[in-house]
C-alpha cells in the first residue's frame, strides 16, 4: 500500500524558498511523474518524500500515517538515484542484498528475492560482477533490483534515465512501465523530459519554481493545459503562441496552436509564410516557418513526407476546434 | 601516443632519471655490503679484509638484536594504528561543513611542517617534563602524582610524539578520499536502512581502503627509519632502541663500522619483508 499525501509542505534553504506551500495526493498504485524545467524543485520534492530532506513545515503522510519526522529507512520507500548510487566495492549480488541485510532478512529468503529480481531484470549472469564492470543500462537495472527486493510501499525515481543514451532510454522507459504494471506499486518519477512524462505517467505533476502548475493525466494536460506554461511544456514540438490581432479575433490575449493541429497547403490558407528549416523524420516532417506576421517562428508538423523546401511559400490553416485561448495572465479561457 | 617510436623516445628520456636513482641506491648499498664483511673500526685503526660473516653472526646473536626488532615493529605498528584510526576520525570531522573550515584545516596540517627534532624537544621539555611539563601541571591540578613520561612510559611517549607528527599526513590523504565519496551513495545506504555505524563500515571504510593502504605504505617507509625523536628524548634507553638506533650505536658510539653495516643489511632485509607483505595488501586493494 502506498498512498502518499503532502499537506501544506514547504521547504526553504536559508532565505530561499524552494517549495512554497504545496498540497498533493498520490494514490496507491499510481505512476506519478513530477516534471518541470531544471531548478523547479521537483528533485527537492522527491527528496522530501524520501526523507533525505526535512520539510520546513507541513505534513507528509504515507498511507495516512504521519511520516514527516520519520527517518528515510522507516518510511518504506525505495529510491533509484540519478547516478544509480551503486556500492562500487560490492558485487551486484551484494548490492541487491544490502537493504535486505540491513533489514535482517533471513539468508535463504534474501537469495530467493535476489534470484527473482535478477531474473526479472536480466541480471542473472552478472550477479558476481562489480558495478564498474557493467554498462549504464545494466547498472540502472541493478539500482532498480536493489529497490525491488525491499518490497517497498512506493518507488521513487530521480531522473533515472538521464545518464543513458537515447536508444537505451527508450528501452528502460518500457521496462520501468512494465515493472509498474506488474508490481502495481506506487511510483513517483522525476524527470525534466516531457516525453518520459507523457509516455509513462498515470498522473503528471507539472512544477515551476516549486509551484504545482497543473496535475492531471497526460492527455488531460495535452488537451486542456491550464495555462501558458503547461501548454508550452507539454507536447513536442512546442505549441505555437500567437498574440495580437489574430488572438483578439478569438477573444483572447494569446492563442496557442499545436504544430500537429495546423494543416499545410500549397495554394491557399488562413496564414502564409516562408519555410525555414524543414526536418524530415520520415514519418513526420517539421517545418519552421518564418515571415508569417504572427510570431517569429511557427512550427508545423505535417504527417509523412511533404515536399516543401527551404524558401518555399507555404499556406497554413489551424484547425478551429484545436485552438487554445489564454487571457493576459496566461490562464486558459474556456 | 604508444607508437614504437614514441615508446623508445620515452625510454630514452627516462634513462637519466633511472640511472641517477639506481646509482643513488646502488652505491651506498654496495658500500654497506662491502663494509659488512670487514673488521672496520677506525678508532683502533682496524681495517681488515674478509672476516666473512663474523659481523653478521655477532649482530644477529647479540642480546639487543631481537628486542630492537620488536621495538621497531611496536613503534611502527603503534604509530600506524594511532594515525590511521585518528586520521579517519579527524578526516570525517573536517569533512563536516563548519565555520572557518580553511583555517581549521591548515591548523590540523601544521604539525607536519615542524621538524622532527624540534617537535620531539618541544614535547619532551614543554609537555612531558615531570617537573615543569604541562602534563605534570595537569596531573598536579587533579591531585595526582606527575608521570615521568620518558622513563616510565618511554615507548608510548615516543609513539605519541611521532603520531602527532604523522597524524596530519594521514588526515590530509584520508580527507581528500572522503571528499571524493559520492553523497548519493550515502543517501542510498540511508534509504536502504543502514544506520550511521553500518554506513561507516559498509560504505565509508571500503571507499577509504585504497587511501588507507597508501597511508600505511608511505608511513611505514618513513617510520622504519625514525631516529631524531629517539635521539633527543631517550637516547635509545628504557627499551626504545629500534633497529635503526642500534645500528647508529654500533657505528658511531662503538665505532664499529663493520658490525653496524651488517646491522644495516639486516634492516634492509627486514624492510623488504615488510614491503612484500604491504605490496601484497596494496596490490589487492589497488586492483579493485
Amino acid at each position: 500500500m502506498g498512498q502518499i499525501t503532502l499537506e501544506k509542505v514547504t521547504k526553504t534553504f536559508g532565505d530561499v524558498e524552494v517549495i512554497p506551500s504545496l498540497d498533493l495526493t498520490i494514490e496507491d498504485g499510481e505512476f506519478a511523474v513530477f516534471v518541470g524545467p531544471s531548478g523547479c524543485g521537483k528533485s527537492t520534492l522527491l527528496r522530501l518524500i524520501a526523507g533525505l530532506e526535512d520539510a520546513s513545515s507541513g505534513h507528509i503522510r504515507i498511507d495516512g500515517k504521519d511520516a514527516t519526522d520519520l527517518p528515510p529507512a522507516k518510511r518504506g520507500l525505495a529510491m533509484v538515484f540519478q547516478s544509480y548510487a551503486l556500492y562500487p566495492h560490492m558485487s551486484v549480488r551484494k548490492n541487491i542484498a544490502f537493504p535486505m541485510k540491513m533489514a535482517g532478512i533471513a539468508q535463504d529468503e534474501q537469495e530467493r528475492r535476489i534470484q527473482q529480481a535478477a531474473a526479472a531484470l536480466n541480471l542473472t549472469d552478472y550477479l558476481d560482477r562489480r558495478p564498474g564492470q557493467l554498462s549504464g543500462g545494466q547498472r540502472q537495472r541493478v539500482a532498480i533490483g536493489r529497490a525491488i527486493v525491499r518490497e517497498p510501499d512506493a518507488f521513487l525515481f530521480d531522473e533515472p534515465l538521464s545518464n543513458l543514451d537515447a536508444a537505451l532510454r527508450v528501452g528502460m522507459r518500457l521496462e520501468i512501465s512494465e515493472l509498474h504494471s506488474r508490481l502495481k506499486t506506487t511510483m513517483i518519477y522525476v524527470t525534466h523530459d516531457q516525453v518520459e512524462a507523457m509516455t509513462m505517467a498515470d498522473k503528471i505533476v507539472v512544477l515551476r519554481a516549486g509551484h504545482i502548475e497543473q496535475v492531471g493525466s497526460p492527455l488531460d494536460l495535452y488537451r486542456t493545459p491550464r495555462n501558458l506554461f503547461v501548454a508550452g511544456f507539454i507536447g513536442s514540438p512546442k505549441m505555437n503562441f500567437i498574440e495580437g490581432e489574430v488572438a483578439g479575433r478569438h477573444g483572447a490575449h494569446t492563442v496557442g496552436v499545436r504544430p500537429e493541429h495546423i494543416d499545410v497547403a500549397d495554394g491557399k490558407g488562413e496564414w502564409s509564410g516562408v519555410v525555414g528549416v524543414a526536418e524530415h523524420l520520415g514519418s513526420d516532417t517539421f517545418f519552421h516557418i518564418h515571415e508569417t506576421g504572427l510570431a517569429e517562428t511557427i512550427t508545423v508538423r505535417a504527417p509523412g513526407e511533404v515536399s516543401f523546401r527551404h524558401g518555399d511559400t507555404i499556406h497554413l490553416t489551424p484547425r478551429a476546434d484545436q485552438i487554445h485561448r489564454f487571457d493576459d495572465k496566461g490562464l486558459r479561457l474556456e | 601516443m604508444a607508437t614504437q617510436h614514441s615508446r623508445s623516445a620515452a625510454r630514452l628520456m627516462m634513462t637519466p632519471a633511472v640511472i641517477l636513482l639506481l646509482g643513488w641506491m646502488l652505491v651506498p648499498l654496495v658500500m654497506t655490503l662491502y663494509f659488512s664483511f670487514l673488521d672496520y673500526r677506525p678508532l683502533r685503526g682496524a681495517f681488515d679484509c674478509c672476516v666473512g660473516f663474523d659481523n653478521y653472526v655477532r649482530f644477529f646473536t647479540s642480546s639487543s638484536f631481537w628486542p630492537s626488532v620488536l621495538t621497531t615493529l611496536q613503534m611502527v605498528g603503534g604509530v600506524l594504528a594511532i594515525t590511521v584510526i585518528g586520521g579517519i576520525f579527524l578526516a570525517m570531522l573536517l569533512d563536516q561543513p563548519i565555520w572557518g573550515q580553511g583555517v581549521v584545516r591548515i591548523l590540523v596540517i601544521a604539525p607536519f611542517f615542524v621538524m622532527p627534532t624540534v617537535s620531539a624537544l618541544v614535547w619532551k621539555n614543554m609537555f612531558m617534563n615531570p617537573v615543569n611539563g604541562l602534563f605534570a601541571y595537569l596531573w598536579k591540578f587533579f591531585g595526582l602524582t606527575p608521570i615521568d613520561w620518558l622513563s616510565e612510559l618511554p615507548l608510548f611517549s615516543i609513539i605519541f610524539i611521532v603520531s602527532w607528527q604523522w597524524l596530519p599526513f594521514a588526515t590530509l590523504i584520508l580527507l581528500t578520499a572522503i571528499q571524493s565519496l559520492d553523497s548519493e551513495q550515502l543517501e542510498a545506504a540511508e534509504m536502504d536502512g543502514a544506520g550511521v555505524v553500518n554506513r561507516f563500515f559498509y560504505i565509508v571504510l571500503p571507499h577509504l581502503a585504497r587511501a588507507i593502504t597508501v597511508v600505511i605504505l608511505i608511513q611505514t617507509i618513513f617510520l622504519l627509519s625514525i631516529f631524531a625523536e629517539i635521539f633527543v628524548t631517550t637516547g635509545g634507553s628504557f627499551g626504545t632502541r629500534t633497529l635503526t638506533y642500534l645500528i647508529y650505536q654500533r657505528v658511531i658510539e662503538s665505532q664499529n663500522i663493520g658490525l653496524g653495516s651488517a646491522g644495516g643489511i639486516f634492516a634492509v632485509i627486514l624492510a623488504n619483508i615488510i614491503a612484500i607483505f604491504l605490496m601484497k595488501i596494496v596490490g589487492r586493494n589497488l586492483d579493485k
